[in-house]
């Protein structure tokens, strides 16, 4: 990242919700580097943009698209990349033919001229590192608006070189790791393919069972099949549904109507409330285990205080599960269940703990004890022999599913603050002096259209529920467009708001995107 | 680009008559570490550029007019070094003294009391400090005469305006560390600069609003550079002001932290089985040192009374 | 970058002060207006933040409007400029004339240094005080409020006491000599630039002072002016430089570095990007040449800056003129005016194909920025702090680009050389010192002023120059280089004025600076002023400097309050010690001055009979 020429946050507020990342931003802006952000708000991270792109919200794969053609109208594509390494470029160039730089200026709000130096300025640089977060994921397109962020890297090149690269951010601490061990309905450990009988033979021998071929679900899934009544008993660990997941009232009923809930967590959460039974989990600084950061760098985490009360680590948990469940399950070390993935994922193969401990860390792949890790994915498409060729894309953009109308005329969008994270179970236990409770964020020229000062309290009302909440200013903020943080589910729980829509892929909701009205209160 | 492997090359130069190699690009300092030099040093920082400020680290290079900060100053091939003339070893204890004479050292760790120890530094001759008072306004060109009893101090009461940071500035030594931290070095923030001239000179926010009112997102990149104790975690001035803070009784271990997906190393502190303090580690390439304030704050729900 | 807003709001007249300079904000984001295309779009980023350099221009904008910079004022400036307030504040409070309290609209900057202490000023403070109140006190004077403040040398000290006036939208002028009364009027004619005593026919330097209109170019051009420039062209840059090296020229800052040397060293410089300063941050006490020359000759500073352009291959150059010097800054900014609108500055230089531009920059009350590298801090919008050298600034100057910086003098000069060509020049003074050469006289002679003689001339024939002392007393002490000089005594007199000449002596020609005590002086209050004066103008970045100089002052202090810690001898000892650390350790000269003329006078045994 230090060593790029241009960075494009589209999406991200890194500078808040990833901010030591930022930090290396920083050093690249620092040491030249040109900086665009395309985000519907004129964030903390927008503002150390040399050009800000304000779209409207949804509208990124309209803005990827104007981008591509112009890139193509002005030449700029990399031929040698386009033909050596990559597949379906006459019909992706066909797919954005329509979208001039007037089209995606009257869709995204944004003007010719900045889509037009995005689009060039991308195109020329030496190296470009393209990075994303939720605003392109939460989404019900989110799939969709990731291969069109991936077309632009194949168009230019911009892609599996030192300083060019495509850069999802990892909004947790170990999603990545999460991933990683198969967490995942249609993965084993090691992103090997469940479908696939040789791979799943081969865990199947080391577990002694049998392991279903078909796919699991993902959670929009679960969420349907709890709606149909098929799903009827949930083990929810560390997780806290009922306040993170979208439209919240409805989430409230399936939960409730499960016929049993276990729920393992450091705290009591509002879905522990509603369980059957808590299973009192050790949490971090309690145990010892690894993460994988977002730059898929395995590191050890470690047991630095003894958990409180009857709080045991999540790997005795489980295996108490088991064990009362019947089977012979023993209680492995971390260790010792890290050696058995090492010894099932081959991307993981050459981490063992010394080497973790003695190099920081390691990226995979790394599949032996004499390998330096992967810095960067994807070299394999600058090499003589690229196997598989990476295809376009061609997608085609579509509006957000809550629309905006006369009755319903706010976009609110939602996101993280910097000392606050997700629904604040951890985040908010620490006395933040930054602390900005739940409030409604608005610009300043609907709030004097509303006739609301800072801090007055407003009823927000979306298509499927409302809420309270006091206003505050906020410049980044234009016209139209309203903000609402996710971490304060008990004050004021945005997810009453949230459209549950998803994105049929990647089963991620569309938090990004809810048509809300304000409505103001009399004073009390 | 791609990442290609600069040769290094290597120069050699002499430290009190001892032959050194290093890389070129490194520093007079690097030459005089590498012939067991145990230079003092305040103001330099490992993850930093050197600000060049504090001038303990002086040393005599032969051909220079006057001595040269050693942290600064690239080492050159051939270069004649001595860490213990008697001119390099004077400027040494004058500057400690002059820095104790005005600024509250007594928590500015264990190699700094070595270090003014082994140079006999005696911070009381230039009289005794100038009682505490409250900071004023900055007014460049312009100082009240001395009043020939105590010796102008930085002394001021510590200010506690929220739960996250004390700010001690009477232990400041104006380093420019932790501008330099909250600045281009790292955060980039520039909540806090320095302001006024020469000894009326003090790290200040614009118009010395308090931190809440300024532009501090309480990353605490400030706390972790600075060498004296003059900005610290809350949780640790407390226990430094109740007399409980103990590091021969504390213990590290490092992890990761619980946040946000970027991998930051933290190395937590523990004191009689609770967490007192969290660092992250100066050499790892993710965060040289650096936090945010969910990194080096946000532990505490781990002690928050749980126990489901 | 992460600015935070400022609550407070700038009043109409600090907003039109600032978009004056910078022209009207160009969207909401930068302070303006804010339309609906805010909302989609932003420009910032390195463009943004290149601004940074209008940072000082901004504040003085400002002050010069108001008299004080607000926080509504530092907010609106930190947004149009992208600097983060707290670092503007920093900047801001670097500079004694920059307010950042309110003040009265009226401010009187009373001189109280080495010279004008000596010659009315103590008198005129008490009777100011009376008048008005003490320092920092308003009263008003005839509707308007008034107040007033010590203040280091002036620059005027051939006319002590010397003040300076600043009315909030009016500007600066310089009163001298003061008395109570011009000043509480506040009427003021513009000073002349200061008496020549010699015939002017025969002077090199000084030739146009007083004699030429310093406001046309045509005079200017009638008198010779810009012939040298197009010798210069016709030369070609090698030759021009060879010739300032073949010339002997050595700079007349005080560093006395060889000219030729730094414009080689910047034409040969990698890089498109140079620049030339023009030094005339003039702040040595006791110090006031270059205000004449700026004053009285400032076309021939923008020639000489013109050729250095030519000569190195900067296209652009600054004119770093002292705050205090209004006048001056004035006469440069016509000068440039001028020049440029007859093609001799711009694109195409007098149509012999180089570019070269000229932009004027205004000190605001800080000693250290007449040292380089913290001019070019100061001119980059930072505060003034030097930095190490290595890197030397021909490689690695303002903005981190070679630049050569020469003081105003050493510019003029250097017309000299190309004009009676290096030989001559060179045979002029001695060996090592070569050309003519300006000294400020002033102290205890009967004709204090400015005087341009050869090199070699002693010490007791300047100031015989200056018509011997006054009253038929006899010298006590001559101050030699100002503040940051030595002092020499009775016996020296017949030293050399010349570079190894002053060495010999143990003191240095530094700026020029000649102050003259004859044997009645109670040296005690000297030597605390130049204290004093080192402690307001350390910058405050490096321990040495900026806590020696208050040890220094403090034992000063106690020794003439007879109240020693410890012995006398300990008390020397110690200031001893302060000296050998400050000479040794501190980053740049001022530091390494910083004990020069106390520790001189100590070993001269100037005091101990007056303590």
């Amino acid at each position: 990242m230090e060593d790029t020429d241009l960075v494009v946050l589209w999406g991200s507020n890194a500078r808040e919700a990833h901010p030591i990342f930022f930090h290396h931003v920083l050093k690249a802006i620092n040491n030249g580097a040109r900086m665009f952000a395309v985000d519907p708000r004129r964030t903390s991270s927008a503002e150390w943009a040399d050009v800000w792109l304000g779209i409207d919200v949804g509208s990124d794969i309209a803005l990827s698209n104007t981008v591509a053609r112009e890139i193509i109208h002005a030449g700029l594509q990399h031929h040698e990349f386009i033909t050596h390494a990559t597949a379906g470029f006459d019909e992706y160039a066909e797919s954005v033919e329509p979208w001039t730089l007037q089209r995606g200026q009257e869709v995204t709000g944004v003007p010719a001229a900045a889509i037009s130096q995005l689009a060039h300025e991308y195109a020329s640089a030496s190296t470009a590192q393209l990075c994303w977060t939720l605003g392109i994921t939460e989404h019900h397109n989110a799939t969709d608006n990731v291969l069109a962020l991936i077309n632009l890297a194949l168009l230019t090149g911009h892609v599996g070189r030192y300083g060019s690269g495509l850069v999802p951010i990892r909004g947790q601490n170990n999603v990545q790791g999460g991933g990683d061990m198969g967490a995942l309905p249609n993965r084993l450990c090691g992103f090997q393919a469940v479908a696939d009988p040789e791979l799943r033979g081969r865990f199947e021998e080391v577990w002694g069972c049998s392991i279903p071929g078909e796919p699991g679900k993902h959670i929009s899934l679960m969420h349907e099949a709890m709606d149909a009544g098929e799903l009827r008993a949930l083990y929810v660990i560390g997780e806290n549904p009922l306040q993170s997941e979208a439209d919240a009232q409805t989430m409230q009923r399936r939960l409730s109507g499960l016929d049993f809930m276990v729920v393992q967590d450091l705290f009591l959460t509002a879905t522990a409330e509603l369980a059957d039974v808590v299973l009192p989990a050790a949490g971090w600084g309690e145990v010892d285990g690894t993460f994988t950061s977002s730059e898929r760098r395995v590191q050890r985490v470690r047991k630095a205080i003894d958990p409180p009360g009857d709080a045991r680590d999540d790997i005795e948990l489980i295996s108490l599960v088991a064990q009362a469940l019947g089977h012979h399950w023993p209680t492995p070390s971390a260790e010792e269940v890290w050696d058995e993935v090492r010894s099932l994922s081959w991307m993981h193969e050459g981490m063992s703990y010394q080497r973790l401990e003695d190099l920081g860390g390691l990226q995979w792949p790394c599949p032996s004890e004499d390998h330096p890790g992967t810095l960067y994915l994807h070299g394999r498409l600058w090499e003589e022999e690229t196997g598989p060729k990476a295809p376009f894309s061609v997608v085609q953009w579509v509006p957000p599913v809550d629309t905006l109308s006369e009755e319903y005329p706010l976009r609110l969008t939602t996101g993280r603050r910097l000392d606050s994270y997700n629904t604040g179970v951890q985040s908010g236990r620490y006395p933040s002096p930054r602390r900005i409770h739940g409030v409604l964020d608005l610009s300043p020229e609907d709030a004097v259209g509303l006739g609301v000062l800072e801090g007055d309290l407003v009823r927000v009302v979306s298509r499927r529920g409302s809420l309270e909440a006091p206003v505050r200013l906020d410049r980044s903020l234009r016209p139209g467009l309203a903000f609402m943080a996710v971490h304060f589910p008990d004050d004021t729980d945005v997810n009453q708001l949230t459209i549950d829509a998803w994105d049929p892929k990647s089963g991620t909701a569309e938090f990004k995107a809810t048509a809300v009205r304000v409505e103001t209160l009399v004073p009390s | 680009m791609t990442m290609v492997e600069e040769p290094i090359t290597i120069i050699p130069a002499r430290v009190g008559g001892v032959e050194v190699e290093l890389p070129l690009g490194s520093t007079v300092l690097d030459a005089c570490r590498r012939a067991g030099a145990d230079l003092p040093t305040l103001c330099y920082g490992p993850t930093m550029t050197a600000a060049n400020a504090c001038r303990v680290c002086v040393v005599e290079v032969e051909g220079s007019r006057t001595l040269v900060p050693s942290c600064s100053r690239k080492l050159e091939e051939g270069m004649e070094i001595r860490t213990d003339s008697e001119r390099a070893m004077h400027s040494r204890r004058l500057v400690m003294e002059l820095l104790g004479s005005a600024s509250e050292l007594d928590r500015a760790g264990p190699d700094l009391e070595r270090w003014m120890r082994q140079a006999r530094a005696m911070s009381g001759r230039f009289g005794p400090a100038e009682p505490e008072t409250p900071r004023v306004p900055p007014e460049p060109g312009h100082h009240r005469p001395p009043d020939t009893a105590s010796a102008a101090s930085v002394a001021e009461p510590a200010r506690v305006e929220d739960e996250l940071y004390v700010r001690d500035y009477g232990r400041c030594i104006l380093c420019y560390r932790c501008v330099d931290a909250c600045g281009v070095e790292h955060q980039n923030t520039f909540a806090i600069a320095v302001a006024g001239r020469g000894f009326d000179a003090r790290i200040s926010t614009e118009f010395d609003v308090t931190l809440p009112d300024s532009a501090c997102v309480y990353c605490g990149n400030c706390i972790a550079v600075c060498p004296t104790g003059a900005l610290a975690g809350k949780i640790e001035w407390d226990m430094r002001e109740q007399g409980t803070w103990d590091e021969s009784r504390q213990e590290v271990t490092r992890t990761v932290c619980s946040y946000c997906g970027v991998g930051c190393n933290l190395d937590l502190h523990v004191q009689d089985g609770r967490i007192v303090s969290v660092t992250s580690p100066h050499d790892h390439d993710v965060t040289l040192g650096n936090l945010c304030i969910k990194g080096r704050f946000g532990w505490m729900y781990v002690d928050s009374g749980r126990g489901v | 970058m992460d600015l935070r807003d400022l609550l407070d709001q700038p009043t109409s007249t600090e907003r039109a002060a600032v978009d004056d300079l910078l022209g009207s904000a160009p969207s909401g984001w930068d302070g303006g207006e804010i339309t609906p295309l805010d909302g989609h779009v932003a420009y910032g980023g390195h463009e943004a933040r290149a601004r940074r350099h209008l940072l000082l221009p901004a504040l003085h904008a400002v002050q010069d409007a108001v008299g004080s910079v607000s926080k509504g004022a530092l907010g609106y400036i930190s947004t149009r400029l992208t600097v983060p307030p707290a670092e503007a504040y920093g900047v801001a409070t670097f500079y004694a004339l920059i307010d950042t309290r309110p003040r009265p609209a009226t401010l009187i900057h009373v001189c109280d240094d080495i010279v004008c202490s000596r010659y009315g000023a103590e008198a005129l403070k008490q009777s100011i005080e009376a008048e008005i109140g003490t320092p920092g006190a308003t009263t008003s004077v005839g509707g308007s409020n008034v107040g007033w403040v010590p203040s280091p040398c002036l620059g005027q000290c051939d006319r002590a006491p010397a003040a300076m006036v600043h009315r909030a939208g009016t500007g600066y002028q310089n009163v001298a000599p003061a008395q109570l009364a011009t000043l509480t009027g506040l009427q003021f004619d513009e000073l002349p630039p200061g008496l020549i005593h010699q015939d002017r026919s025969t002077l090199t330097l000084l030739r146009r002072i007083g004699v030429v209109d310093a406001g046309s170019l045509d005079a200017y051009r009638s008198s010779g002016g810009y012939e040298t420039l197009a010798r210069a062209i016709t030369m070609g840059r090698q030759d021009v430089v060879t010739a300032l090296e073949t010339s002997g020229l050595r700079g007349r800052g005080g560093a006395a570095f060889p000219i030729g040397l730094k414009w080689r060293g910047v034409a040969e410089a990698a890089g498109e990007e140079k620049y030339i300063i023009a030094n005339g941050d003039e702040s040595e006490p006791g110090t006031f040449k270059d205000r004449i020359l700026m004053e009285g000759d400032p076309f021939a500073v923008v020639e000489a800056m013109t050729i250095a352009g030519f000569a190195t291959g900067a296209t652009k150059g600054f004119a770093y003129v002292r705050g205090e010097y209004p006048v001056a800054e004035r006469r440069l900014s016509g000068a440039v005016d001028q020049a440029r609108e007859a093609g001799l500055l711009g694109a195409d230089v007098a149509g012999a194909g180089f570019a070269f531009d000229i932009e004027i920059r205004r000190g605001a009350g800080a000693y250290i920025c007449g040292e380089e590298t913290a001019l070019f801090a100061s001119i980059e919008g930072l505060r003034g702090e030097p930095r190490q050298k290595p890197p030397f600034p021909t490689e690695h100057g303002v903005f981190g680009k070679p630049t050569s910086v020469n003081n105003i003098e050493t510019m003029v000069a250097a017309l000299a050389v190309l004009d009676m060509g290096a030989e001559q020049f060179a045979a002029i003074g001695t060996e090592r010192s070569t050309g003519p050469k300006l000294f400020c006289i002033s102290g205890d002679v009967a004709r204090p002023g400015l005087y341009e003689v050869p090199f070699g001339t002693t010490l007791r024939d300047l100031i015989v120059l200056a018509g011997g002392l006054r009253e038929g007393n006899e010298v006590g002490a001559v101050l030699v280089g100002g503040a940051a000089g030595s002092f020499v005594d009775g016996d020296t007199l017949d030293m050399e004025l010349t570079f190894e000449g002053a060495a010999e002596a143990r003191t240095g020609l530094g700026s020029g600076a000649v102050i003259v005590f004859d044997e009645t002086t109670d040296f005690g209050p000297v030597l605390r002023r130049i204290a004093q004066f080192f402690r307001d103008e350390s910058c405050g970045q490096c321990v040495p400097c900026r806590i020696g100089t208050v040890r220094q002052e403090e034992a000063l202090a106690r020794l003439a309050a007879d109240r020693p810690l410890g012995t006398l001898t300990d008390e020397l000892g110690r200031l001893d010690d302060l000296a050998k650390v400050m000479t040794d350790a501190s980053i740049c000269g001022l530091g390494q001055t910083a004990a020069s003329a106390i520790q001189s006078a100590f070993r001269l045994g100037l005091v101990g009979a007056a303590r």
